[in-house]
């Protein structure tokens, strides 16, 4: 008669991975792993930290939650979800990323990302760079005047802010501007000679959210909520993102 | 409300006639130009269809015969490296690894200036040009838009290199 079978382990622990699947639609399909390689081969975070995606999911499987867990490859995965594309089981190896990132405490995670979220919250504007609204519609007016009479053949360019009922609301990213305003004035002229009908907001103008990557989901949800409740708050049928 | 990307409306206007852009400016001059189809706009928001709008633009304003693809593109396209907040993360080192991919896919294209319609890519390429020795320009959609135009003034050209500064130039005596 065979020995009676050796029972393994005591009780099942509950690993990260098992968290992150119940909160993602079809858990992710974080368990669907075929270890085929196809992520890893096409990302260009392959590599870094002697670390790959689908060495990334396998110490997630194993339960290494530990080492997953206080990776740096966690800020190196930009999350552009091409291994997800290429995925034949649609793995979504990303929102693991962006899970781990938020298990991170706050102020442990990057500075740089944190400060720019910070940025953002500071006013409604929503801008990374923490520029106010009242700054943004003066850098605004003031490149607009000066355009109107330099080039005479766009002295009717509009770039308005919180017009009402317009059919399309522009973000803007800080970048413009703060740092190189002229930049602002071709897309101005490009939506002018279109004959389109916009407007920027003097709340949630900002086109960056940081707090998302900063994987402060409060954070980021409020930005995204002051942005789009402009524009709505407007009667804007479309927003319109410019990158 | 639906939330859309600016490169589909470019498209439609173009083919809707209100942005009468050309690329004759471009037609002995041949430069070359490859574009940048960003993550989120691409793989992550519209897919394909929105790519094959970017490429209809970028043709329509430097010229068919001088646009030139990296492989692999549109929804199959490599991440440059400056999204995801690894711009502001403070692994600059890391970064520019990763960013090497990116890199030697523009280089392979032999164009002379790379698009980016994204400011995180615009950013990220740009460091990598610098730092790879590529030196090749990276520069916004809208600038090339408003140069066919003929529309482009000359403090509007800050990502355009000198072979470009002068060309078609909009009330060339405002320039500061």
């Amino acid at each position: 008669m065979a020995e009676e079978a050796i029972k393994l382990g005591g009780k099942k622990k509950s690993f990260f991975i098992d968290k992150v699947k119940e909160i993602l639609p079809e858990g992710g399909n974080l368990n669907l792993c075929l270890t085929c390689g196809a992520c890893s081969s096409g990302c260009p975070a392959t590599g870094l930290e002697g670390m790959d995606p689908r060495k990334f999911l396998r110490m997630a499987a194993l339960g290494m939650d530990e080492e997953l867990l206080s990776s740096k490859w966690a800020w190196m995965c930009t999350m552009c979800q091409r291994c997800v594309y290429v995925c034949p089981m649609k793995i979504d190896i990303p929102q693991l990323i962006f899970n781990i990132r938020a298990s991170w405490p706050r102020e442990k995670r990057p500075k740089g990302i944190l400060g720019s979220c910070d940025m953002a919250l500071r006013n409604e504007s929503c801008s990374a760079m923490g520029t106010s609204p009242e700054d943004f519609q003066f850098v605004v007016e003031d490149v607009l005047e000066e355009y109107r009479e330099s080039q005479p053949e766009f002295k009717d360019m509009e770039a308005p802010l919180d017009k009402q009922d317009a059919e399309f609301f522009l973000n803007q990213n800080s970048r413009e501007p703060v740092t190189e305003p002229d930049e602002m004035v071709p897309l101005w002229k490009i939506l002018h000679l279109a004959g389109v009908n916009w407007t920027y907001g003097s709340k949630g103008w900002g086109g960056e959210n940081y707090c998302m990557f900063l994987a402060d989901n409060e954070a980021w949800e409020k930005l995204a909520r002051t942005m789009v409740g402009q524009a709505d708050a407007l009667g804007c049928k479309t927003y319109l993102n410019t990158e | 409300m639906v939330v859309k990307n600016i490169y589909e409306y470019y498209a439609k206007w173009i083919r809707e006639g209100k942005l009468k852009v050309n690329s004759d400016w471009n037609k002995d001059l041949k430069i070359k130009f490859t574009v940048q189809d960003p993550c989120q706009i691409v793989r992550k928001s519209y897919g394909d269809p929105i790519a094959e709008d970017l490429r209809f633009v970028v043709k329509s304003v430097v010229g068919e015969d001088n646009f030139i693809d990296m492989v692999p593109n549109r929804s199959n396209n490599y991440c440059c490296g400056g999204g995801g907040g690894f711009l502001q993360s403070g692994y600059k080192e890391q970064r520019l690894e990763y960013g090497k991919l990116k890199d030697a896919q523009i280089k392979a294209t032999g164009a002379d200036y790379c698009i980016a319609g994204c400011h995180n890519c615009h950013a990220q390429i740009h460091e990598l040009s610098e730092h790879y020795g590529g030196n090749y320009p990276v520069v916004h959609m809208w600038t090339l838009i408003c140069l066919s135009l003929g529309i482009l003034g000359p403090n509007e050209r800050e990502y355009l290199a000198d072979d470009l500064k002068e060309v078609n130039v909009f009330h060339p005596e405002t320039a500061m």
